[in-house]
């Protein structure tokens, strides 16, 4: 349903040109959850801003790439044919609820401007459908809610709304861009778990954009790793949880908290900072940070190259190397032996 | 509590001075504006409450028909400069390549003090209260679109612009009713400003006599009028001249009570008595 192919978004900037997406390729089923997952700085926000679109253009440009959507190349179409696709077909929902409402208007003719936006009807279904929509999303006492405006509902309540709001034309695909970081542990559980009942219903295909490996884990059929603007490594939740083959979603996953750990345990880091996106270093982008890289790494730049039936990743070691390499460096952790 | 009592005053002499312009058609002796020879130049007295001025005619009732005009003015100019100064402000902010051009235009236009602005394009359009409106209008609307530009700035990087946008929404719509709304209570305070600005403007420029023409009744006219006879007949200038004072302090006075009350970080005691000193300073 979305094949995004090779792409490339670079932004214009005073200090150069920023890479911020580096060559991405990968496929959305309808349907199906991919996560995306990488820290701050990785390219995800921007490769869902390209998505929709809406990325400044200038000072971003495409230079290389397609995105393919429904046999149509987003990157082709003009601004009129874009709005008609997003909201519409594509819907998107933000990171931080508490900013992502108008704060002068009641929240029920918010989601009946979303209705009206795609859909010819009258106003009165319009805001039949809008109080349907909230039931969905598991507002409590819907009608009275729709007179209400967005600072009288709690952080939770409004990413409810704003899912409501981006399911109000039924799109094929819902990117979600850290739907559940700014909120509370236990309201995060009850977003994903509202996101998964709406996916069943709406048969939505979603994009799931976070650093919280736990929600990647309890959401995706397929996980996409990213670094420095490139997918590292593809792969299911199993894959990527219990067989990485990229020094970096395995120094990533190490990096959890665990709760089996003894109390004076250190939190394992990865040392270092992400790279500079306007000139990266040379050879594979992960080696001034990889616990595992020899001279080869600064010359080769490794292509993703299969693992497994639909695995994927890039980096120039072998499994069973990357194997031996682990046990290693996971062996010196218990010895309490610095790196 | 005391800003509160501030505030209602405020609203209470600028509602008193509109009523008594409004009204006094009605209970203003009729031939209280006619020239009058034989009482020219008399003190205020309880015939005369503000005294006559060198035609014998009552100095209260023209105070009171002047301010006709002097409100006309204001309340015409701040109108225009608002609305003129909310569109390009709105659009500036929107658009970055009509920023630029729009933006390059009000420098120019702010590279001239407002007053000397006006002045030059009373010099050239000639002086009524139809031209008056006009230049004062394009003198200060620049100021309005520089607000009204930097709060769309501030607005447009929050998260429900993107998310207007996300949901297939169109220019118009988000202009009109996601961040039109949302910098409203700026452009209203500042619309206030420009009122009092624009009515102490037109004094200004009726008193150095580019203003409006001599034969109408507007507090700069008679000030302009009154500076010969100000050692013989001083209350033929201090009438008019609290007129503008009393006005001017209530409007700003508003328009500080309206900022505070848009704006809760604005709410320091401190902050709010300095500003105060400076406009008071401003409007004597």
């Amino acid at each position: 349903m979305l094949e995004v192919k090779q792409l490339k978004t670079q932004i214009d900037t005073n200090e150069g040109v920023v890479k911020a997406v580096d060559g991405v390729s990968f496929t959305v089923e309808a349907g199906q959850t991919v996560g995306i997952v990488g820290e701050s700085g990785s390219g995800k926000s921007v490769l869902a801003h390209s998505i929709m679109q809406l990325n400044p253009v200038p000072p971003t440009f495409y230079p290389e790439g397609e995105i393919i959507f429904e046999g149509k190349n987003l990157l082709n179409l003009s601004e009129r044919e874009l709005r008609k696709i997003r909201g519409n077909e594509i819907a998107m929902i933000f990171q931080d609820p508490m900013s992502s409402l108008n704060p002068v208007f009641k929240i029920g003719d918010q989601l009946v401007e979303a209705v009206l936006t795609h859909q010819k009807m009258s106003r009165q279904d319009a805001r039949a459908r809008a109080v349907e929509l909230l039931t969905d999303v598991g507002i409590p006492d819907p009608e009275r809610r729709m007179n209400d405006y967005p600072h009288q509902f709690s952080g939770g309540m409004r990413q409810r709304v704003l899912i409501a709001i981006a399911l109000a034309c039924n799109p094929k695909l819902l990117i979600a861009d850290e739907p559940t970081t700014a909120l509370d542990v236990t309201i995060q559980a009850q977003i994903l778990e509202l996101m998964r009942d709406i996916q069943k219903k709406y048969g939505t295909a979603i994009i799931m954009i976070t650093h919280d490996l736990g929600v990647v884990s309890q959401m995706a059929d397929k996980v996409l790793v990213m670094y420095s603007g490139r997918i590292v490594e593809e792969g299911s939740v199993e894959d990527i949880f219990y067989r990485p083959s990229m020094p970096y979603t395995w120094s990533l996953l190490r990096s959890l908290p665990r709760l089996d750990a003894e109390a004076h345990e250190r939190l394992i880091n990865i040392e270092g900072q992400p790279p500079n996106l306007v000139s990266p270093p040379k050879g594979c982008n992960f080696h001034p940070r990889c616990p595992f890289s020899t001279e080869q790494c600064l010359e080769v730049d490794p292509e993703l190259t299969v693992r497994g039936d639909g695995h994927f990743a890039a980096c120039i070691l072998s499994g069973q190397e990357f194997d031996s390499e682990k046990k290693r460096m996971e062996f010196a952790d218990k010895k309490g032996v610095p790196q | 509590m005391l800003k509160k009592k501030r505030n209602l005053l405020a609203a209470g002499i600028l509602l008193l001075i509109t009523l008594m312009t409004i009204t006094a058609s009605w209970w203003l002796p009729a031939n209280a504006l006619e020239i009058n020879s034989t009482e020219r130049l008399f003190s205020p007295s309880g015939e005369h409450w503000f005294g006559t001025d060198h035609f014998g005619r009552d100095i209260f009732a023209q105070t009171i028909v002047a301010a006709r005009v002097s409100l006309i003015v204001g309340v015409t100019v701040a109108l225009i400069a608002t609305i003129l100064g909310t569109i390009t402000g709105l659009i500036a902010g929107y658009y970055k390549k009509a920023d630029f051009i729009i933006m390059r235009i009000i420098d120019g236009m702010l590279a001239f003090p407002s007053l000397l602005l006006a002045l030059a394009l009373v010099a050239a359009l000639g002086g009524s209260v139809t031209n008056i409106i006009i230049a004062l209008s394009f003198s200060f609307w620049p100021v309005m679109t520089r607000i009204v530009r930097s709060a769309v700035l501030q607005i447009n990087s929050v998260q429900y612009i993107e998310a207007a946008k996300t949901s297939g929404i169109s220019d118009p719509v988000i202009l009109t009713r996601y961040l039109l709304p949302n910098v409203l209570s700026p452009i209203i305070v500042q619309g206030t400003f420009i009122f009092a600005k624009a009515i102490l403007a037109e004094a200004a420029l009726s008193f150095l006599g580019v203003g409006v023409e001599p034969s109408t009744p507007t507090w700069g006219n008679m000030l302009q009028e009154a500076q010969i006879y100000i050692s013989i007949a001083p209350w033929f200038s201090i009438f008019p001249g609290i007129a503008i004072v009393l006005t001017v302090l209530a409007l700003n006075m508003l328009g500080d009570g309206l900022r505070d009350a848009f704006d809760p970080h604005a709410k320091s005691t401190k902050k709010t008595k300095r500003r105060r000193g400076t406009k008071q300073k401003y409007a004597a």
